[in-house]
């Protein structure tokens, strides 16, 4: 698998692979990818800051700091850290257009 | 299940604490409910990857493989033989006057219980360092939480910075997995980790194993660094910069950053829960006040590391004893732990000797530069603290109102104590005159959709 992003897989490479959208565009991920390692396998964040120019990829991973969510296509946001990716899962760095 | 007469017991967490606490629970006879945020039970230092993976525990967890494995079994067996009822991927957001309220898949649910046990553990105790906004600064814990559950590495090339055992741990994890470590940055120089070395003594083995894990390190550690800036280019971190004990500057390429000086323990639920709490000098944090057994009072019962730091055999130890004084308190017949009592003061002095040598980097916080964030949730500058501080004077939540640090999504659990340290230098006092954040509900963040069920409100108690 192509990993061009953020993180390396070190070892469970042997997993099957699964596809989700991010932004509209396919991406690969593996079973059992939470939506945090599935983004940063081929990217370098996962959403921009509300409050300064930086993007953000997560902070500590447990479910406790909140710096993951991300947003779906259908509306709500999830937590990146916390999420299994699933299959054909839709998900965006950026608002919604709906959102307001 | 006779559930009818016998008492509701809720466990919060499934980590070491939570499941000797069930197991204690069960072999007298009652039938706890565990509520735990994770998939599978095991807590974070246990914690099990998802379904698929293959690695085993001694690959996983190392030197602590058959505890884990023992704990995972245990818990797997009460649940298989209806012993217990868990709560997985469910987070209690409020606790009041003997009802919580519990956050999972189908919404909010109430749950009503006689007695409370919080194993809610610990997370990484952070302080900022400039730049530690950037995409690609971690906790430590994160870094280790990557390779355990995913087995990935957060990143191509990491530096590890902070101060206390889990730096070392986690870079030779790192390293062994294959993973590219640049540098770990220790902010506690030599002669300060030598002052621990009297009551590390007090667990030879664990102080030799910590000692073998930093030989691997090699060249990569440093000791008394002085951590000055983390480098950041559109992407994320590009670089850290920092001093060595001899202060020559130096200028590490990495674009991951993991952090961490020891733990904070996590106490919101408690303090939703009613505890008292008191600043501990030595852990230099507020912490819920407790018996030697955990006993908080009013049917609430605290176990593990979200009460006494003391790592996953102390976890397993508290929550056996607050299994046991909630027994006892129920005038039912409960186990005699007098060797657990005895090791819980050996576990005691060890963490002394951890506190000693690895302390938290009080200096650094209150020296930070005022451009520099101290909160990641909403970029709340040092200025920002310092500035409202002067305004409102010394007392937490004053500042907090008027500087908003600690009132982002995190609630205050990783900028606080860095905070309190800004606002004690700010106006003279100490971190405890200046009191802490008040936990408040939600504690954790909930969609308003979660409360509403085809359109109203499920009252009520469904577990």
């Amino acid at each position: 698998m192509i990993t061009a992003g953020r993180i390396v897989r070190l070892a469970e490479r042997d997993r099957a692979v699964v596809h989700f959208f991010l932004d509209g565009e396919m991406r690969g991920a593996l079973a059992g990818d939470t939506v945090l390692t599935a983004m940063l396998a081929s990217g370098h964040a996962l959403r921009k800051s509300e409050f300064g120019p930086e993007p953000r990829a997560g902070f500590c991973l447990m479910g406790a700091c909140q710096d993951c969510w991300v947003w779906q296509d259908e509306g709500p946001r999830m937590r990146a850290c916390s999420s299994l990716v699933n299959p054909g899962m839709r998900l965006r760095t950026t608002p919604p257009e709906s959102w307001p | 299940m006779s559930e009818t007469s016998s008492p509701r017991i809720v466990i919060v967490g499934a980590g070491p604490a939570g499941i000797r606490a069930a197991a204690t629970l069960v072999e007298a006879g009652l039938h706890p409910v565990v509520i735990d945020e994770g998939n599978r039970a095991g807590g974070q230092i246990y914690r099990r990857p998802p379904d698929g993976f293959v690695r085993t525990p001694e690959q996983l967890y190392g030197s602590e493989a058959a505890k884990a494995r023992a704990l995972h079994a245990l818990f797997d067996r009460l649940v298989a033989d209806g012993r217990l009822t868990h709560c997985a991927d469910s987070s209690v957001i409020a606790v009041h006057e003997g009802r919580l309220q519990m956050l999972g898949e189908g919404g909010v649910q109430l749950v009503s219980y006689d007695r409370l046990i919080l194993a809610t553990g610990a997370s990484d105790r952070v302080a900022p360092v400039p730049g530690w906004q950037s995409a690609g600064v971690y906790s430590l814990g994160a870094a280790q939480i990557a390779l355990k559950a995913q087995g990935v590495a957060l990143g191509r090339r990491i530096v590890l910075v902070g101060s206390g055992p889990l730096l070392t741990l986690v870079g030779t994890q790192l390293i062994k997995a294959g993973a590219d470590v640049a540098a770990v940055l220790d902010t506690s120089p030599w002669r300060q980790q030598m002052r621990g070395l009297w009551d590390l003594a007090a667990r030879p083995l664990v102080a030799l194993r910590g000692l073998a894990l930093r030989a691997r390190l090699g060249g990569r550690y440093h000791a008394g660094v002085k951590l000055e800036e983390i480098e950041a280019d559109g992407k994320g971190v590009s670089a850290m910069r920092w001093r060595d004990a001899g202060r020559r500057q130096h200028l590490t390429s990495c674009d991951t950053i993991g952090m961490g000086w020891h733990l904070r323990a996590e106490t919101h639920l408690a303090d939703l829960a009613g505890c008292a709490f008191i600043y501990d000098e030595q852990w230099r944090q507020w912490l819920p006040k407790t018996d030697r057994m955990g006993r908080a009072g009013g049917g609430v019962y605290l176990a593990g590391d979200g009460v006494r730091l003391l790592g996953a055999d102390g976890a397993e130890i508290a929550g056996r004893l607050a299994a046991a004084a909630c027994l006892a308190d129920l005038g039912l017949p409960a186990p005699s732990l007098g060797a657990d009592l005895r090791k819980l003061a050996r576990l005691e002095r060890f963490a002394r000797g951890l506190v000693r040598a690895f302390p938290w980097p009080a200096a650094m916080a209150r020296a930070l530069p005022d451009n520099a964030v101290v909160c990641r949730c909403e970029n709340v500058t040092a200025a920002a603290v310092r500035q409202s501080s002067d305004f409102g004077g010394s007392e937490a939540n004053r500042v907090k109102a008027l500087s908003r640090v600690g009132m982002g999504r995190c609630q205050g659990r990783y900028c606080q104590l860095a905070a309190v340290e800004l606002i004690a230098a700010q106006t003279g006092c100490t971190p405890g005159a200046v009191g802490r954040f008040r936990g408040q509900a939600p504690v954790r963040p909930a969609p308003v959709g979660a409360f509403l069920q085809d359109g109203s409100w499920r009252g009520g108690d469904h577990v």
